[in-house]
């Protein structure tokens, strides 16, 4: 494999990882914000704080090395995306630090005002919109370049379909991985009352999200062609895959079995659907205007940050095993007794 | 406004408030590391009480630190979008690694917070400071070289506009970075001690609960301990900077002491204020020949005056101010830290006597407002500049459209931020009895 594939498979692999753990946190936010509303709050609140306190600043370091990887490895995207995403970038920053700011008054100076937890909750809903809008530029067709630079068709954006559908699709999948992986925690904590509400949820959430899923396909035909075409012959089985793990995973959690090979099921699900989204996409990073062939960084920096990412991995594997041993797999501290 | 205007306000306010929390950061850890250490090494649970204390503080600024750090992180491509687009070339390297160690750094911290009663041994939870340190340590040394980078950039060729033939290494360790890391580190550990010194020395002056005296006594005495060896370790790294500009960055050190013409035995000239266009300057004083022996450890070297440099390519002669302030700062932390440590070695009188603790009060926000000045002295001395030689801030600045607005969202984030962290972290402790913490400790031994 050449440097600009070795970086982009790294860049994926690492927005998924924000993905899912993002996701996991965004829609805890929600769900904990929710059943204080819903006077349910003392069901499950513990088992959210209990797994959240640890991984929420790890999470974030996901999404920097996405966004710093970015522009190592591709430095116009810095250009183009620099350029056009001032508005909306600026949008998801500042939700971003309010979410993460309030999330630690509210835990660690234990004031427990429900203002904050509103903060907290409602911007787990919002960050995804925001954050899946740039995905939907990527896709080309919401930037234009002329001689003064590039700059985005904010008009075309706020009407375009598909758009729509990608929020939509980023705020249900957000309710479905996190209640999803929540009614795993609690099957594992033992914790029956959460777990029945949590369960309840995963499935109220699973319906609509494979409805957006067509959909998005769909609008995804209208909107670049070719991307959609490159998809359904080339990558047509990854997409089929997605499907079949994520049957899997709602008929096992449904029947209350294997809770955690359901949890793998629905990463395989997101997973194959996501790299399936992205190896279609290849070789665009913004259609037209960032080719992975043309845009690469030069050579020398190209081979040193490759270098610097094994020798990083060789550090942060072992220390996150160490970090997942101690509060996600270790039975006794899910369980509270910790 | 003019966009260059309001991008280069939107980045200053940003990292102006970012650097508060990123200094304590930096600071803190190796602070509760020692307290731990000591605990430990004394089996004096007042010690793991104060570890315990400053940890959870700790807690809410580096959440601030962590989101803020995010911002700036995307607000350089965001605002400084061709800047980046070009030097995205050369940086991405310690800006990679940058995230590493913060990564690095976020894994153990966590794991600190949350097992502080989970390991037999008690060295075992001890150890976990030291990942932390690292990791902050070195997350601070790669960003500095992200920034020296752009004061004296090295490692490439430019070829008609391009950077060329790069080397990755040579410009990650360019001219400036050792010199400014350890300038960054050991004011980032000397800020946080005496961040922490204020506060026991507040809490000497004025205090709720009587039974904490004790406490507050002891956490006076570690961190006035720690800032007079730090501060001592931030001159040192300050007379290397003077140095090393005097080889590398002359028009910075001209702009900062408005040295006009070149001249050996230069005087150092502190305070007053300067008639830029008859190059005249009132009302200071001057220490004869000190600006050469600062430059080379020799009165007679010469130094290069602002008139040597073209007009267009000079800092802002405000500069000046932020150097004397930042010196006189730094200076004052380290005469009050060394007062109390010898005052307690000597055992004549009480080191913590009212004048003295209200002086030390003053130490840490003092030590915070001399990291401000030293990076608007460091920031605005390579004005027009933001990438050294190569490229003008006036041409690096993005064009896109509602930047006034963004500017207006980011104050009011930062205001709220700022306030609502204070808040949280007065309550956290204007309620809770340091001794009630030292009894949990020690009941919890019983038990065990």
């Amino acid at each position: 494999m050449d440097y600009q594939h070795i970086g982009v498979t790294v860049l994926w692999l690492f927005l998924y990882g924000y993905i899912i753990i993002g996701a996991i946190d965004f829609g805890a936010g929600f769900f904990a914000f929710h059943a204080k509303l819903t006077k349910q709050d003392h069901i499950i609140n513990n088992l959210i704080s209990r797994y959240l306190n640890p991984v929420w600043e790890v999470t974030n370091v996901f999404f920097v090395f996405f966004f710093v990887g970015i522009v190592g490895f591709f430095p116009d995207s810095a250009y183009y995306f620099g350029s056009t995403l001032l508005i909306p970038g600026s949008v998801a920053l500042i939700l971003l630090t309010i979410r993460g700011s309030f999330y630690a008054f509210e835990n660690y100076g234990q004031e427990g005002k429900l203002s904050w937890l509103f903060l907290y909750g409602a911007t787990g809903l919002l960050i995804p919109a925001s954050l899946s809008t740039i995905l939907t530029i990527a896709e080309g067709g919401f930037i234009k370049e002329d001689k003064h630079g590039v700059h985005l068709e904010w008009l075309d954006l706020l009407l375009s379909p598909y758009a729509w559908a990608v929020v939509f699709l980023a705020i249900v999948s957000v309710l479905y991985i996190s209640s999803g992986f929540l009614t795993y925690y609690a099957n594992k904590a033992k914790d029956n009352e959460a777990y029945k509400l949590l369960r309840q949820w995963f499935l109220i959430w699973a319906i609509p999200m494979i409805i957006i899923c067509q959909f998005v396909f769909l609008s995804l035909r209208q909107h670049n062609e070719t991307h959609f075409n490159n998809a359904i012959t080339h990558f047509w089985w990854l997409f089929g895959l997605s499907t079949t793990f994520f049957i899997i995973a709602v008929t096992l959690i449904y029947l209350r079995r294997a809770h955690g090979l359901a949890f793998i099921m629905m990463l395989l699900q997101f997973g194959t659907a996501f790299f399936g989204y992205g190896i279609s996409k290849m070789p665009y990073i913004l259609y037209p205007y960032i080719d992975i062939n043309k845009a690469v960084v030069n050579e020398q920096m190209a081979l040193m940050l490759v270098i610097v990412f094994i020798l990083g991995l060789l550090l942060l594997v072992p220390s996150l095993i160490l970090l997942l041993r101690l509060f996600i797999f270790d039975a006794d501290y899910v369980k509270g007794k910790k | 406004m003019d966009a260059v205007v309001v991008s280069r306000l939107l980045t200053a306010m940003t990292l102006g408030f970012h650097i508060i929390f990123a200094t304590i950061g930096v600071g803190i850890p190796l602070m509760f590391a020692i307290a731990e250490f000591i605990g430990i090494k004394k089996n004096n649970p007042m010690y793991i009480a104060m570890a315990k204390r400053w940890s959870k503080g700790y807690t809410i600024t580096v959440a601030v630190g962590v989101v803020t750090g995010t911002i700036i992180g995307l607000q350089l491509s965001l605002l400084w979008p061709s800047f980046m687009q070009l030097g995205g070339q050369v940086i991405a390297l310690p800006l990679f690694m940058e995230t590493f160690a913060f990564f690095f750094e976020a894994i153990f911290l966590s794991i600190y917070l949350y097992t502080w009663d989970r390991f037999k041994g008690k060295w075992t939870h001890f150890l976990i400071t030291l990942p932390v340190i690292i990791g902050g340590t070195f997350s601070a040394f790669f960003i500095t070289s992200v920034n020296s980078f752009m004061n004296t950039p090295n490692g490439f060729d430019f070829i008609k506009g391009k950077l060329m033939n790069i080397d990755p290494i040579a410009a990650m360790f360019n001219a400036s970075f050792a010199v400014r890391s350890f300038h960054v580190v050991a004011t980032a550990f000397m800020t946080a001690a005496f961040i922490l010194a204020s506060i026991a020395a507040y809490r000497l002056i004025k205090n709720k609960f009587n039974d904490d005296r004790e406490y507050h006594k002891k956490a006076l005495k570690l961190t006035m301990t720690v800032g007079l060896i730090a501060s001592l370790l931030a001159m040192l790294a300050g007379d290397m900077s003077a140095k090393f500009l005097h080889q590398e960055q002359p028009e910075k050190l001209a702009a900062m002491e408005w040295h006009f013409e070149s001249e050996s035995k230069a005087d150092l000239v502190l305070f007053g204020y300067v008639d830029e266009k008859n190059q005249e300057v009132k009302g200071a004083i001057k220490i004869p020949g000190a600006l050469s022996f600062l430059s080379d450890n020799n009165f007679n070297t010469e130094v290069k005056g602002l008139n040597e440099f073209k007009k267009d390519e000079t800092p802002p002669l405000i500069i000046h101010y932020f150097f004397d302030l930042m010196v006189f700062f730094g200076v004052y932390c380290f005469i009050v830290s060394a007062i109390f440590v010898v005052l307690k070695w000597t055992k004549k009188w009480s080191q913590y006597n009212k004048p003295l603790l209200y002086l030390a009060v003053l130490t840490g926000p003092l030590a915070m407002l001399a990291i401000e000045f030293g990076w608007f002295l460091a920031e605005m001395g390579r004005q027009p500049w933001i990438l050294r030689g190569y490229l003008k801030v006036a041409d690096a600045a993005t064009n896109a459209d509602g930047l006034s607005l963004v500017f207006i969202a980011f104050a009011i984030l930062y205001l709220v931020l700022g306030i609502s962290s204070s808040y949280v972290l007065i309550r956290m402790f204007s309620h809770s009895k340091a001794t009630d913490d030292v009894n949990k400790i020690i009941e919890r031994k019983g038990e065990v």
